[in-house]
């Protein structure tokens, strides 16, 4: 009885240690390029309303982007990029689930900048693979500035690419995402 | 000892729990308000294949066409298969805003110019205040280039005018199949014969079948229902298949039609489909980004 009393004082005290502080935005930037060398014209999209949280007391997050929300200068592309690219109808959604390395290191409560490592899975497509990247993490007045670069090759994703415009589009697409998270209250 | 097993079962569950929770850190936040959104892309271009159809150009783009129809197939090697002749068509059509666009194209058949502008009061569309159709509007002139027929009697311009009216009721039903129905109205201001009628009234009948992403089977049939003449004249029927490569969509068919615009396929069609007197052809779409769209706020 007495462990048993033990053990429940330190899952109580457990759950309340995991009762944590998360930041949220539904902003988040993300811009896409798929220019390659040999492309005619950029091709370049963004998407200004990704959903990203993050757990500080664990460094767990999360991110998700619409894909229907990416906008280009170029309606034809955006229109082949749903239909023909990323089929968006089928697939919505693109999630990323990962947590950051060195989340002890990092001190919410003060101004300051760090670079840490993001380790996750990517979802797009109906297919998951393992992301790995940089993120500079700017704490400012209770906000965290983030940036972080990757490179996704298409080809895992399952995103076909014909023949005709092979050399036309990059079989590797840089992801740029910037978002600025606030505490979230709720 | 065994309190203590159950009361750490009890807790290991308590606490996957709570892990369960964390890490569905998206729902915390909310789903997003669902948004009204227009279903797009029910055809690959604004044409069925000689018809209007439920789709608009985006806004800010010009989709440059070019249309071509042979001769009838059943004239067999002498013409080869047709392909000895050609009729064709090259047009403009500009999108001006998400619902209204316009274009205008000339013909070789009658030298005919024609000009138009469709717009859609309602789009088909999904989320709050949605509608399940698409219903769009088209008015359209044509005006043909030939010599008068009869020089000695007085000829007025407007005898070379024909205009055409039409509704749109389309619906993609879902991303592989699209159908349009499209009753139209197509007055010509001057007939060949005294029995033909100014006023001709039809029904339309349009649709998409997608077998690939890239390449979809396409069906347009008007059918004529007052007005059509007695003899040597009949109802348009085109199939064909939407080929889409990049830039460019190929729209490649059968047709028993030669016109390439709505007075002439819609009126003027001498072709019996059944009987071979069949026409290959093929519309060359290229759309052109004449002013960049804004990336969204």
């Amino acid at each position: 009885m007495k462990n048993f009393f033990l053990l429940a004082c330190a899952t109580i005290l457990f759950a309340t240690g995991s009762f944590s502080q998360k930041y949220f935005t539904k902003t988040a930037k993300i811009d896409f390029d798929a220019t390659s060398a040999s492309s005619p014209e950029k091709i370049t999209g963004v998407n200004r309303s990704g959903t990203c949280v993050v757990d500080t007391k664990n460094g767990n997050m999360q991110f998700a982007v619409l894909m229907k929300g990416f906008a280009f200068e170029r309606a034809l592309m955006e229109e082949h990029f749903n239909e023909n690219y990323v089929e968006s109808h089928k697939f919505p959604k693109a999630e990323f689930k990962g947590d950051l390395k060195d989340n002890d290191k990092i001190n919410y409560s003060k101004d300051g900048t760090y670079t840490v490592k993001i380790k996750g899975k990517l979802t797009m497509h109906g297919e998951s693979n393992d992301v790995e990247t940089e993120a500079k993490i700017v704490i400012q007045n209770g906000k965290i500035n983030a940036v972080a670069d990757f490179s996704v090759k298409l080809a895992d994703y399952k995103v076909a690419i014909p023949g005709l415009v092979a050399d036309k589009v990059s079989k590797v697409a840089k992801i740029s995402v910037s978002c600025s998270l606030e505490l979230f209250k709720g | 000892m065994n309190k203590l097993l159950i009361g750490s079962i009890a807790i290991f569950f308590l606490n996957t729990g709570l892990k369960a929770q964390d890490e569905d850190l998206l729902k915390l936040v909310g789903e997003e308000k669902p948004k009204r959104e227009l279903v797009k892309y029910a055809f690959k271009s604004p044409r069925v294949i000689n018809s209007h159809s439920m789709e608009f150009l985006n806004p800010g783009t010009m989709d440059f066409r070019i249309l071509h129809r042979f001769g009838v197939l059943d004239q067999g090697y002498k013409n080869f298969f047709g392909l000895d002749q050609a009729s064709m068509r090259m047009g403009f059509d500009f999108g001006i805003m998400k619902n209204l666009m316009a274009g205008f194209g000339r013909s070789t058949y009658k030298k005919e110019v024609d000009a138009y502008f469709k717009y859609a009061p309602i789009r088909q569309s999904k989320g709050p205040w949605s509608s399940p159709v698409t219903f769009a509007l088209v008015s359209g002139i044509t005006m043909d280039g030939l010599p008068w027929a009869d020089p000695s009697r007085q000829n007025f311009y407007t005898s070379r005018l024909a205009y055409y009216f039409q509704a749109i009721i389309g619906r993609k039903f879902s991303e592989a199949f699209t159908l349009q129905i499209a009753p139209t109205m197509v007055h010509k201001n001057l007939v060949q014969l005294q029995t033909d009628v100014n006023n001709i009234y039809a029904l339309g009948v349009g649709g998409r079948i997608k077998l690939s992403q890239r390449i979809a089977f396409t069906w347009d049939y008007t059918h004529v229902v007052i007005g059509m003449p007695d003899s040597g004249y009949y109802h348009p029927l085109s199939v064909g298949f939407d080929i889409e490569t990049g830039g460019h969509v190929f729209q490649l068919h059968f047709s028993n039609s030669t016109g390439m615009n709505e007075r002439a396929f819609i009126t003027e069609t001498m072709g019996q489909f059944g009987k071979g007197e069949v026409r290959f052809g093929f519309n060359l779409s290229r759309v052109f980004q004449i002013k960049k769209t804004k990336h969204q706020k």
